[in-house]
């Protein structure tokens, strides 16, 4: 994944009109292309995806923006395929919490840490059910 | 396949009907535009054409002219030859798009009828428009009469479209004086017309599904230098391919055109530089000086931006004093082709007294008697040897006398 630091052309080597092709002679996707580079650098807030909570109901991956949700196919307990949310591709998510506003579960399964908390702490910390006294 | 249509080889055009025949001729493939006075007529020929099968194209009606300016822009990255036309208030809404067309490097071609920006508001002619898209990246042509304006609207597809230029081009012509003018032009046929302009060719069209490519990149402070850089290196470069295109014209025409025009300049000692239809009042002004014992020239900028420096200064370098007319108020500094025209003359070690002269505002006549006056100035600062007039003044402005740095203040 390149950034803008990493490829830093010269004025007299770049395609003019700031033209970017998406593909490369031989069909392959260009370094141009947000295939391969990253395009998030300016993120400061970033969402943090809980697979325990989640419920794979996809409403994060129809919302975001990017199309920053890691899907897999797995096979569910009833037999049928299903997609399942595996994480984020925090090379193209810019940060906008959409997927947070949209996640339904009681408790979120995503919540917005700042981008320099380390997951693993995002998700020792998660908010816990409150147990409701009888 | 378009309709011929039957030209005489003499026809009676005012600028606008010569700018509307040449977009037809070039068979321009989409016009987006809104129609604004006194360019109006441009457009309006242009559709009438299209209607009547002359060309073949695309006629866009929008709602204001940065829709048509974008417009022209989604047009031409799609790979399309496209043109459009506008004057003064709808050439000030679009200097946005006009950055994006130029950063983009889009070959659009604009027929400006040069107009008096408001307010007050004013439809006459002076340069306000063609001043404020000065840094924009295009190329500026200026025509000073009908023929002019369609000889430089035909040029203008094929400096455009070179493949070392693909940079967007105005040719500016003065609203009423030229535009609604009738003079008689010599047009070329519609077949001379086209092969001279040449087949569209695209680079990196949008439409060119095999090879998809996107427009409009965000370069920040990483890119975005460089690419500025690459446009004014196209720029300063394309009085080459002008240089190319106009001999290329010649030799079908018989008409010159140089990249700085000039007018009894091989023995003048002092010059008038003018741009638009005051060129040809200050000709036969040059020529009455003439006859008073003043050894008077007159010089005009072909190209505005290329601004033509080297052949400026060489063409102003046996002349003591030099009057730049600027058309346009300079609202607190010497004007604009003032200030060019000094520092082409500074650049190349000259050191000829140069004053500047603002006229023309919202269509204000400027007479043969005028530049006349101008000349009679320059003669006096050319024997002082020293400046002995104010630095600006103003030609044919009602009320006691405004000028600015007189000497000795």
């Amino acid at each position: 994944m390149a950034t803008p630091t990493e490829r830093l052309e010269n004025w007299d080597e770049f395609e003019i009109g700031a033209v970017l092709k998406s593909f490369d002679e031989n069909g392959n996707y260009s370094r141009d292309h947000s295939k391969t580079y990253k395009v998030a650098d300016w993120r400061v807030e970033k969402p943090v995806f809980n697979r325990d909570i989640c419920i794979d109901c996809d409403m994060c991956w129809v919302a975001c923006p990017d199309s920053c949700f890691i899907v897999e196919e797995v096979v569910n307990k009833r037999g049928k395929k299903q997609a399942n949310i595996v994480g984020i591709d925090y090379d193209h998510c810019k940060g906008c919490a959409v997927c947070v506003e949209v996640c339904p579960t009681p408790i979120k399964s995503l919540l917005m840490f700042p981008e320099f908390e380390d997951n693993n702490n995002a998700l020792a910390n998660w908010p816990k059910k409150e147990k409701k006294d009888k | 396949m378009a309709e011929k249509y039957e030209l005489k080889t003499k026809e009676v055009w005012d600028g606008n009907t010569a700018a509307s025949h040449a977009l037809r001729q070039a068979q321009v493939d989409v016009v987006a535009a809104y129609p604004i006075t006194p360019s109006t007529p441009i457009v309006q020929n242009y559709s009438s054409y299209l209607a009547d099968g002359y060309v073949d194209g695309e006629f866009v009606m929008v709602e204001s002219e940065h829709s048509a300016m974008s417009a022209c822009v989604g047009a031409s990255a799609a790979g399309g030859r496209v043109a459009t036309a506008t004057s003064s208030q709808g050439y000030a809404l679009m200097v946005e798009v006009l950055y994006q067309a130029s950063g983009m490097r889009l070959p659009i071609v604009m027929t400006v009828v040069n107009r008096a920006l408001a307010s007050p508001l004013n439809i006459h002619g002076d340069h306000g428009d063609l001043y404020l898209g000065r840094d924009a990246g295009w190329i500026h042509l200026i025509a000073n009469n009908p023929q002019e304006a369609y000889d430089m609207t035909l040029c203008a597809f094929k400096i455009a479209e070179d493949e070392d230029v693909r940079l967007p081009v105005t040719t500016n012509q003065d609203g009423f004086l030229v535009s609604h003018t009738a003079q008689i032009v010599e047009p070329l046929d519609d077949e001379t017309a086209y092969k001279f302009v040449g087949d569209y060719k695209q680079k990196n069209p949008m439409l060119d599904f095999d090879h998809p490519v996107t427009y409009g990149a965000q370069t920040e402070e990483e890119w975005h230098f460089e690419h500025k850089a690459r446009q004014h290196k196209a720029l300063m470069d394309s009085p080459k391919v002008i240089e190319k295109v106009f001999a290329e014209f010649k030799e079908l025409t018989g008409r010159e055109y140089k990249l700085v025009e000039s007018h009894n300049m091989e023995d003048a000692e002092v010059a008038i530089v003018a741009m638009g239809s005051n060129y040809e009042t200050a000709k036969i002004a040059a020529d009455e000086a003439r006859k008073a014992g003043i050894k008077a020239g007159v010089v005009c900028p072909r190209s505005f931006r290329p601004f033509p420096i080297k052949e400026m200064a060489e063409t102003l370098k046996n002349v003591k004093a030099i009057a730049a007319l600027d058309r346009n108020c300079p609202m607190g500094t010497i004007g604009a082709l003032h200030n060019e025209v000094a520092g082409a003359i500074n650049a190349f070690g000259q050191n000829a007294i140069i004053t500047g002269y603002i006229y023309g505002l919202g269509g204000r006549d400027t007479t043969v008697a005028h530049n006349l006056e101008v000349f009679k100035d320059l003669a006096m600062n050319a024997e002082a040897g020293k400046r002995v007039t104010p630095l600006q003044k103003f030609i044919n402005l009602r009320g006691p006398e405004l000028s600015f740095f007189k000497v000795g203040e």
